[in-house]
């Protein structure tokens, strides 16, 4: 039963998707196109989060660190190797293995919760900090200089097949709504898999994964990858989005605001950061058009008030009063019924079985 | 000889510097297991208290020692009152609203005072000479500063009662409470201390720093680490992780320049961290203050 | 003929700081065997068992589980060698049902057919089958405890481990628990940590007294009951 309606809910989804990737750059502006480009790969480090931290229980604050990488290895790799498809792979072969390097490293020096937090985070601001001081003109690789806190120009995606031709606005919509899509379905299907019910068990309570025979340090190690990979083709898709790639894709704000994603969308659910990221997106790019509100003020009161009053997110929220009115009609439904019963049963005059 | 006395006077400041900032933080995280990811923002306000103070013609010491204090340390009481209270025990929670709070300071500074200050303040100690070098007096002032700060933060904690009932409400509050403590003003006291401090430490730092509404961020990553990184034992914690990191800091920064010193300090952490998870407290000194 | 000895500790300490909260334990259990391990508060037989889970790391001494040694093992290694293990307070997956808990134990070491037959038989002989699509945080304490057995027993361990099984459960499910594990007897090897001493009797043969972080005496519950070293270590005079 509840896997049935998981299925429609996953088919509507995808119809959804379809039509927003289809339709979208028939019936928006230019310019909104190629800022949605943006937020989609926002929406992937939102994805990318919900998956480590929504399911994996693994509070990663500075998932940025992926994303940032992501962006910055297929910005140096498509200046130096000229065509881009090679270094859309690169980068998200180095979300993935950096987050692996980092994993390891946390995972198997069974660093508790908190600190995981803290040096992710940590991480994330020493390669911003870094980056932002490489100036000069001996700071770079290859060709490519780092520009410090300028930071460096991300070449525009290339079709696969022609190193010459350059995706025009609109293909490259369709290319990244069609990389959120695989990648929320992909992690869909790695949720319901053996690996990522694991993976919920061991957030539920590692100590019994463990006596289970479960390697938990494996499986958040695996599951931690996958979000860096994930992450890092977000980082791709905002590097075209932009234009350019600089060391504020590491900062506070965006590590920041990938947390609020997925607190305002709801932790375990995929779909709630993916629309959080929107959704904040949208706001933060309203509150930046009018000068009454400052953004940050506005965010951290979000924040605040998500954490105080809604702590497990939109979504669930939602959910949930869907599930209570859902209820009522099964009650009502079911007063309903025995009343017919009992009335047939007055009637037929039937006595009661002892 | 003179050389080597100022190179220890930039060393001595270093871990001056990393201590005073995680104070603060520390007393909140050892006393209350609450990180307090707003501290930065807490450093901030102490250092525009003392900028709006001096604009208005208060003496500087007046401003940095008393008043950067007192009005942060208020703001503290009010913050965990009206937010920390309702979230003990939720460690996560605590860390995102705090980072809430955190973004909603900066922006409430900048709505009012604008995104740069509108005068910076200098420094009322000159360079003093150390023999054939100059090194800064008021890095000097700030090193005797930070001792003092300790000391009396130890001398409160070891010698009064309300360091005893503090002590006692951080190792046990259920039965601190069961022997009448008011758990609740116990709380509410130890953030506005830890506030207080944070105040002060901004106030300080002003004239060195500058004083910006962003100006917590680049406070808060190493206050973060030094905090975490000493444990949960307040002051052996930071004085250790202050003098361990600081030191590496200090001295990679001398051989190399200070971007690879700051990547060397958050380096030596995370090092830190996955040989004693716990902390150096955790590990070390594990009765101490 | 010699019975095989399936546990042993050599010299077995474990120290916490300047604590020693056990000293030298040297211990075996036989294949078969049922043995229960007592004592009164603070003797040491939590710790030592979760030295035998791998919960803890011995300061000093060895852990020998059938040949192998285990001294320092993590709690996974130790299940992977086909034992199950119930800790002192249930670790369960709460957020889950009951169903996909004791799935989840099934599923470790069989494929995704055979792992539902085992789930559905291993809900059926604890009795649990009404509750299956309950979520296990919600269910009573009791309750709990034997969604851990039946994730333990759906492993199918050759040893079993339990730390205070019958804790917090009214007479009626404490004997249906006995009932349980005398039937777990027939094909594994157990050790568990109990306080209850009606629950013990119904269960044990040998039974191990620990005390002040060392064993003080083995034997059987009877020859246990009547011993007056024992009364006066449970009543607290020193020894």
């Amino acid at each position: 039963m509840k896997l049935k309606r998981d299925i429609v809910g996953l088919v509507v989804i995808a119809i959804i998707g379809l039509v927003v990737m289809f339709g979208a750059p028939h019936v928006l502006q230019l310019f909104t196109i190629i800022n949605l480009t943006t937020a989609i790969g926002l929406a992937l480090l939102a994805l990318s989060l919900g998956l480590v931290w929504g399911y994996g229980g693994i509070l990663c604050f500075g998932q940025t660190a992926f994303f940032g990488m992501g962006a910055y290895a297929y910005a140096i790799c498509a200046q130096n190797f000229g065509q881009t498809s090679g270094a859309v792979i690169i980068a998200i072969g180095a979300g993935a293995t950096f987050a692996a390097m980092l994993g390891y490293f946390m995972f198997f020096g069974r660093i508790s919760e908190v600190y995981l937090g803290v040096i992710t985070l940590t991480v994330t601001l020493i390669l911003f900090n870094l980056l932002r001081r490489t100036s000069g003109p001996e700071y770079k690789i290859g060709s490519a200089l780092l520009g410090g806190f300028n930071g460096t120009n991300a070449p525009p995606l290339q079709v696969p097949w022609d190193a010459q031709l350059m995706l025009f606005p609109q293909q490259l919509f369709y290319v990244s709504m069609g990389a959120l899509l695989l990648c929320y379905f992909g992690c869909v299907w790695l949720i319901r898999s053996q690996f990522g019910q694991v993976c919920v068990a061991i957030r539920e309570n590692e100590v019994r994964a463990e006596l289970l025979g479960y390697d938990a340090r494996l499986y958040k190690l695996g599951l931690f990858s996958i979000g860096g990979g994930i992450a890092a083709v977000g980082g791709v898709l905002v590097a075209n989005g932009i234009g350019r790639v600089t060391p504020d894709l590491f900062n506070l704000t965006y590590a920041a605001q990938a947390i609020i994603w997925v607190i305002v969308g709801g932790r375990g659910t995929l779909l709630g950061p993916v629309l959080g990221a929107f959704g904040v997106f949208w706001l933060t790019s309203w509150l930046g058009t009018q000068s009454y509100f400052n953004s940050n003020m506005v965010l951290g009161l979000v924040l605040i008030l998500f954490v105080l009053l809604l702590p497990r997110g939109l979504v669930p929220a939602i959910g949930s009063i869907a599930k209570v009115s859902q209820q009522r009609t099964v009650s009502r439904r079911d007063r309903m019924r025995s009343r017919r019963r009992v009335a047939r049963f007055e009637t037929s005059g039937a006595t009661d079985a002892t | 000889m003179d050389f080597l006395a100022a190179l220890i006077l930039q060393f001595a400041y270093g871990i001056a510097n990393l201590a005073l900032v995680g104070l603060g933080l520390a007393i909140i995280f050892g006393m209350m297991r609450v990180i307090n990811l707003a501290h930065g923002e807490f450093l901030m306000l102490g250092g525009y208290t003392v900028v709006v103070a001096t604009n208005l013609g208060i003496n500087i010491w007046i401003a940095m020692l008393i008043l950067a204090p007192l009005v942060v340390g208020a703001i503290g009481v009010v913050v965990e009152r009206v937010l920390i209270r309702f979230l003990y025990g939720r460690v996560v929670d605590t860390l995102l609203a705090t980072w809430g709070l955190s973004l909603f300071l900066i922006g409430a500074v900048t709505a009012i005072f604008g995104p740069q200050t509108a005068t910076t303040i200098s420094a009322p100690i000159g360079p003093i000479a150390v023999g054939d070098y100059g090194t800064s007096g008021y890095e000097l002032f700030l090193i005797v500063l930070t001792v003092a700060l300790f000391s009396g933060v130890f001398a409160i904690l070891r010698y009064t009662k309300l360091g005893l009932l503090a002590r006692g409400t951080m190792q046990r509050s259920d039965m601190a409470a069961v022997l009448g403590v008011s758990t609740s003003q116990v709380y509410m006291a130890t953030f506005g201390l830890g506030s207080a401090i944070a105040g002060l430490a901004g106030g300080v730092l002003a004239p060195i720093t500058g004083v910006v509404p962003t100006i917590g961020a680049t406070y808060i990553a190493k206050a973060f680490i030094t905090v975490i990184s000493g444990g949960t034992a307040i002051l052996a914690g930071t004085a250790s992780a202050a003098g361990l990191l600081g030191a590496m800091n200090s001295i990679v920064t001398y051989l190399t320049g200070p971007t690879l010193g700051e990547v060397a300090l958050l380096g030596a952490a995370i090092v830190l961290l996955r040989v004693m998870p716990s902390g150096i407290t955790g590990r070390f000194f594990r009765k101490s203050l | 003929m010699r019975r095989e000895v399936v546990v042993e500790t050599r010299d077995l300490s474990m120290r916490f700081g300047g604590v020693s909260a056990n000293e030298n334990v040297n211990f075996r259990l036989f294949a078969g065997e049922l043995r229960c391990l007592i004592g009164p508060n603070g003797a040491g037989k939590s710790t030592f068992f979760k030295c035998l889970t791998g919960q803890l790391k011995p300061s000093a001494g060895q852990v020998v589980i059938r040949d192998v040694e285990t001294t320092g093992f993590d709690p996974h290694q130790i299940a992977q060698l086909g034992v199950g293990i119930k800790t002192q307070i249930p670790n369960v997956f709460d957020g889950l049902t009951v169903e996909e808990n004791v799935w989840l134990a099934c599923r470790r070491w069989n494929d995704a057919r055979r792992a539902r037959v085992i789930c559905a038989q291993t809900l059926e002989r604890v009795k649990l089958g009404d509750l299956r699509t309950r979520a296990v945080g919600a269910l009573a304490h009791g309750q709990r405890q034997w969604v851990e057995l039946a994730m333990v027993i759906a492993a199918d361990p050759w040893l079993v481990l339990l730390d205070e099984p019958a804790a917090g459960m009214t007479d009626e499910e404490t004997r249906f628990t006995a009932e349980l594990i005398r039937e777990i007897n027939r094909t594994a090897s157990l050790i568990i940590v109990e306080h209850d001493m009606n629950f013990i009797r119904a269960i044990a043969k040998k039974v191990t007294v620990f005390y002040r972080g060392s064993i003080l005496i083995e034997d059987t519950m009877d020859a246990i009951s009547a011993d007056p070293v024992v009364r006066d270590v449970y009543l607290g005079h020193k020894h």
